[in-house]
């Protein structure tokens, strides 16, 4: 392999990818996620603490629950923004860019897997926006958001009185019973926590890699892209 | 026998009980089907008035714990009066007659009581094999669960056997064990839940049916709404230790003396629906966290696959026993780090002629200059 055709950024280019409701959509999401598997792996497994007090002295496992409950109703909110938001976006927060349902999409996504996991440099332009592999977790991660929204607003149901818990408690008689949709539920935050290490990993290596600032696009919005080289550059320009 | 029909009222007083008992009785159950204090003299009333329900009572594959919960029911009078004297038509268990007289007996009340009498069926319906496991009279339990019914007011299904299959059920089912409410359509079917469900449960149903004709509101899973609403866990009175964080860690600590929350044991109240927590067992004595035991989920459909008994989370499947899906987790956690590292060394030893190259490249772009 030669090591020269790595890209070789003379002229950088900046181009406006994530706009701001992107851009705190991802952040809110990350901190209610980061929220709720702590709070939820602490309510499936507590720490037990031998004390001689009494029960009326003490609330910490009541109020570790509502911070999952709060997190939870800021997560779903958010994750409906960002619904919201994949169609008013701009052409990278498009909704389209998360369906594999073209062959270019497919193409685009081997490219990656071989960039990422065989370290074969790509001849291809990388995708401005999501990468097309990237894209497509996502899309995967937006089922397990509704996985997560189903199963545990579904458990909510039956000790809230609010009308958007009653929404679904038709959801426990489908998988069986709460002992199920808890095990589920419990089951996708450890998909969390692996896409959790993984994501951050692969956007360090990307930005080493690739040179694009694809991490602190995430706070400031601009990616990096060598000049004649930008995906609808002309467009850009208008 | 005579043809005349008594009420219920008339049964209690032949039966030499007071009409102070009889309507404590209507009192006790007006308060269990949740029902206004208002409604008392409705229950009274219907008691009095109204003649018994025909009930023919069905026994499949179970253990009879329903019928000896129900025979057990703190008020004598809904077992002299509900079982033992009037209502049950055909019951195996407790039956006089035997043999060819007791099926004409049932195919009696079927014929008699069209589209009146209430089936109750305790016990799940094996079907592999044509249904052979369980057969009464040279009938497959199925064709006289399916021939009782065609004519049935409603079904019951009288606890986890009938309404989810329970025991028999669980995998690998080899006998194909089914509830009711997978083998019986077109009739309203009430899964009334637990092995065996509340002795006052089973009565509380019964009335209901008979002081209103009708069935009672049922939840999403055919469960009566009055009995099945709540959890365990939200009538629990050990709930307090459960949101303050105190919980038993094992049977013999000081935090189960004091008697602490038992969810770290394993206890299914979280996710049970069923009325033990207000109700309880034996004359209202005690339910099993009372008596320092985890609730195992007896009235939810599947508890026996989703063990073990004593650890909050199920097993995962597929990794042998004592997996938890936090074990899985955890393990492919490490896979995934020691992955990542491998790849972040071979990234940097790759990255380096680049980054060697890329300083090298100015000198060189200098020299194509000058």
């Amino acid at each position: 392999m030669d090591p020269t055709t790595l890209v070789s950024k003379d002229r950088l280019y900046p181009v406006y990818v994530w706009q701001l409701p992107v851009r705190f959509y991802h952040w809110i999401n990350a901190l209610s996620i980061v929220v709720l598997a702590i709070t939820g792996y602490v309510i499936g497994d507590p720490p037990a603490i031998q004390s001689a007090t009494e029960a009326a002295f003490s609330y910490w496992f009541g109020t570790i629950r509502i911070i999952h409950f709060i997190a939870a109703y800021v997560f779903f909110f958010n994750f409906i923004i960002r619904i919201y938001w994949g169609f008013a976006g701009n052409r990278f927060a498009d909704w389209r860019n998360f369906i594999p349902y073209t062959k270019k999409h497919w193409s685009d996504m081997w490219d990656v897997v071989k960039v990422d996991i065989f370290q074969v440099v790509s001849k291809e332009n990388p995708r401005l926006g999501h990468n097309a592999l990237a894209s497509f977790t996502y899309f995967l991660t937006f089922l397990a958001f509704l996985v997560q929204v189903l199963t545990g607003f579904g458990l909510y149901s039956a000790m809230s009185a609010s009308w958007l818990a009653s929404l679904f408690t038709w959801v426990p008689p489908l998988f069986g019973g709460d002992l199920t949709l808890r095990y589920i539920h419990h089951l996708f935050m450890w998909f969390f926590i692996l896409f959790a290490v993984v994501h951050v990993y692969l956007v360090f290596y990307h930005d080493y890699i690739e040179r694009n600032g694809v991490t602190s696009s995430m706070i400031g919005g601009w990616k990096f892209q060598e000049e004649g080289k930008v995906e609808g550059e002309k467009e850009l320009e208008k | 026998m005579s043809k005349k029909q008594k009420t219920y009222y008339e049964m209690a007083m032949e039966k030499g009980y007071s009409r102070r008992d009889f309507m404590k009785f209507s009192a006790m159950m007006a308060a269990l089907l949740g029902l206004e204090s208002s409604s008392i003299g409705q229950v009274a009333k219907a008691l009095e008035t109204k003649t018994r329900i025909p009930v023919i009572w069905l026994h499949g594959q179970e253990c009879t714990c329903c019928s000896e919960s129900f025979i057990r029911s703190s008020h004598p009078l809904v077992a002299d009066i509900l079982l033992d004297k009037i209502s049950l038509d055909y019951t195996e268990t407790l039956m006089a007659p035997a043999g060819h007289q007791a099926e004409k007996s049932l195919q009696d009340t079927i014929t008699n009581y069209k589209g009146k009498y209430v089936l109750a069926v305790e016990g799940s319906i094996p079907v592999n094999n044509n249904g052979i496991y369980c057969c009464i009279g040279g009938k497959t339990f199925e064709q006289i669960v399916e021939e009782a019914a065609k004519d049935a007011y409603a079904v019951l299904a009288w606890g986890n056997c009938a309404s989810a299959g329970c025991v028999q059920a669980a995998k690998p089912n080899p006998t194909g064990a089914t509830p009711i409410y997978k083998m019986i359509s077109g009739k309203p079917i009430i899964n009334v839940q637990g092995c065996p469900p509340i002795a006052e449960v089973m009565a509380g149903v019964l009335v209901h049916i008979l002081t209103f004709g009708s069935i009672p509101e049922l939840d999403r899973l055919r469960r009566p709404k009055a009995f099945y609403s709540r959890r365990v866990h939200d009538t629990c009175y050990r709930r307090p230790n459960f949101d303050a964080g105190l919980f038993v860690q094992s049977f013999d600590d000081e935090n189960a003396k004091r008697g602490f929350c038992l969810y770290k044991m394993g206890c299914k109240g979280p996710v049970t629906y069923n009325a033990c927590g207000v109700m309880e067992w034996n004359n209202g004595t005690s339910f099993p966290i009372k008596s320092g035991h985890p609730c195992i989920g007896c009235s939810e459909a599947g508890f026996w696959d989703n063990g073990p008994f004593y650890r909050h989370l199920s097993d995962f499947p597929g990794f042998g026993i004592e997996s938890t899906a936090d074990k899985v987790g955890l393990g492919l956690g490490i896979v995934t780090g020691v992955g990542l590292t491998a790849h972040a060394i071979t990234t940097n030893v790759r990255k380096r002629k680049l980054i060697q190259k890329d300083k090298r490249q100015p000198k060189t772009e200098k020299s194509n200059e000058s």
